[in-house]
């Protein structure tokens, strides 16, 4: 259960800081006319895409003793980014971004246009235009968005055992301990963790696809 | 800013390109002067009458030109002057009115005047709520709201800011004639008091006969004429207007003379021997010449008319009879083909039928000239 627990408080944080982040990145990304803008769309889909031991490998290497990251987190707090939990809510921040941001990017392009043009004749700047018209109207774009990530967060493994390795209530996600339970044989352990994430799984897609219907938009006509 | 406003007068010169296509760029290119009250804008789709409007508003910025309202300079190219759309004070109701459908009717009426203090925004909202009948609406979501309805938020959601011009673009479309004039009449009520200039966009001739007011032409990204309705559209000066402005017979003439002392001269229908009277413009014999007529001004007779004032009779056959709802589109050739409006009624009496031999009557001022 203690495994179980990690994840969740990994999940958590993960999701707050990448709705913290993906929104502004998100909003540039749906809005900007720059031409180079795909370089960007391309790094941001790059988790989706490599292994994730490659992502866990380079995030090592940079959290590692001699990585820029891990010297500057040394230089801060007196201790290593590796294999700790705070180098593993980075990790999975990193590898989960996608699942974040293009939900929002998706639901922030969606909005009309014309919204955003009444709203700016109408005196209001681009932040209150972002928090009273972008973001209500994109309600389910960030629930599908802190779920999704939530979920991936939830089940991953390449990346935390590369970055966070296996310590008990430390780095020992979910996902760690079943593949724990398998090496030592014990099935009946790994089935209670696997059928557990399984079901979680399922109430997240199911969460998701509801809000994709707009079965809880309290603005569609009845 | 606005200040003590006495006669406010929105001005734009405004040069913009924009790729159309992959060939060839749109050049909106206009210099255009609104006074207190209703200007319309008029042009076909295409015409550069939104982008004018965008521009205006400052959600486009121009190539070149300059934008001012009042006293207040908006834009201005050479002195690097781009005032920011939120800081413009300019009203602009969208064709697709762009309520917010995540708030209320009240809400969204409140939305621009967020800078005020929670008893005068309730105030001012309350008060043309009334002065645009729709207090009851108050609670209700747009979705909830019927067509006009939507249209009257909009309109109050857009003035109730104050705003020093109010922008229109097609916001009556889609509902009927009366309608539209009991919205039109408590915007004029409105402004009446206020006096700021309001440029209303439209592409129907319907519309631009029903709101009167003085009328801005625009073809391709260009002004073709401004003025009072009658003398801008009624005698078109250009054959893009003529087009525009609903003059379905267009054709191209040689000049045989001029009759200076009677103030007409005598064409010739190009690749016909129809000869016809038309009013004196600047042309010498053998140049040509365009003329416009309407087919609601031509007359259709089954005998050859006599003791007629008008100097045109042309004799030809009908070649179609095609009905429009309560109008008759009767295609008659005389060498060339003229199109005829005439109504049901008189198809009836007068027995008109394909191949049936007619007479034309043209009055000579009723052919406008056009470049």
């Amino acid at each position: 259960m203690e495994a179980l627990w990690l994840s969740v408080k990994l999940a958590a944080c993960v999701v707050t800081i990448l709705l913290v982040i993906g929104m502004p990145v998100a909003y540039w990304l749906a809005y900007s006319t720059w031409r180079g803008k795909f370089l960007l769309e391309s790094v941001v889909a790059l988790p989706l895409v490599l292994p994730p031991t490659v992502l866990g490998f380079y995030a090592l290497m940079a959290m590692g003793p001699h990585g820029p990251l891990g010297k500057m987190w040394n230089a801060f707090f007196g201790h290593g980014l590796a294999f700790t939990f705070g180098g593993l809510v980075l990790a999975s921040v990193l590898y989960s971004f996608p699942f974040a941001v293009q939900p929002l990017i998706s639901s922030f392009e969606g909005v009309d246009r014309s919204l955003l043009d009444a709203s700016a004749v109408l005196g209001a700047g681009g932040l209150r235009t972002f928090l009273r018209v972008i973001l209500p109207l994109s309600l389910p774009g960030v629930v599908t968005a802190a779920v999704l990530s939530f979920a991936h967060t939830l089940g991953e493994f390449g990346v935390v055992l590369m970055v966070g390795g296996n310590l008990a209530g430390v780095t020992r996600t979910v996902s760690i301990d079943i593949y724990d339970h398998v090496q030592s044989l014990e099935y009946g352990e790994a089935n209670r963790m696997a059928l557990l994430l399984l079901l979680i799984s399922f109430a997240v897609l199911s969460v998701v696809y509801a809000v994709n219907r707009r079965v809880w938009t309290p603005w569609a006509a009845k | 800013m606005g200040g003590e406003v006495n006669a406010t007068m929105l001005t734009a010169q405004i040069r913009k390109e924009r790729r159309a296509t992959r060939e060839s760029t749109f050049v909106l290119d206009v210099s255009i002067e609104g006074p207190p009250g209703i200007t319309i804008l008029y042009g076909a789709s295409g015409a550069g009458k939104s982008t004018l409007l965008d521009c205006i508003a400052g959600l486009v910025c121009p190539d070149a030109g300059q934008i001012t309202v009042g006293a207040d300079v908006l834009f201005d190219s050479e002195r690097g002057i781009h005032v920011p759309a939120p800081k413009r004070r300019i009203a602009y109701v969208f064709q697709t009115l762009a309520l917010f459908p995540h708030l209320t009717a009240e809400e969204n009426i409140a939305y621009g005047l967020h800078d005020l203090r929670d008893g005068e925004r309730r105030e001012r909202v309350a008060a043309i709520l009334q002065a645009f009948r729709v207090e009851k609406l108050r609670k209700q979501k747009p979705s909830e709201i019927s067509g006009g309805e939507r249209q009257r938020i909009a309109l109050a959601r857009s003035l109730v800011t104050e705003p020093r011009a109010l922008l229109l673009d097609e916001p009556l479309t889609g509902l009927d004639a009366e309608l539209k004039s009991t919205i039109m009449d408590d915007l004029r009520a409105w402004n009446a008091e206020k006096g700021i200039p309001i440029l209303y966009v439209t592409h129907s001739r319907e519309e631009v006969d029903a709101l009167g007011d003085r009328v801005i032409a625009l073809d391709k990204g260009r002004a073709i004429g401004a003025g009072a309705p009658m003398d801008v559209l009624n005698a078109p000066r250009r054959k893009k207007l003529a087009q525009a402005a609903g003059f379905e017979n267009l054709l191209s003439a040689t000049v045989l003379d001029l009759r200076e002392a009677d103030g007409v001269m005598r064409v010739r229908l190009q690749n016909s021997a129809c000869e016809i009277e038309v009013p004196l413009g600047y042309a010498t014999a053998g140049s040509p010449v365009q003329v416009a007529i309407r087919a609601g001004d031509i007359l259709l007779a089954t005998e050859k008319p006599r003791g007629l004032s008008a100097r045109n009779v042309l004799e030809g056959r009908i070649v179609s009879l095609e009905q429009r709802g309560t109008m008759v589109i009767a295609r008659v050739d005389c060498g060339i083909t003229f199109v005829v409006h005439v109504t049901p009624g008189a198809v009836r009496e007068l027995e008109l039928t394909t191949g049936r031999p007619v007479w034309l009557v043209l009055k000579t001022h009723s052919c406008h000239l056009v470049d």
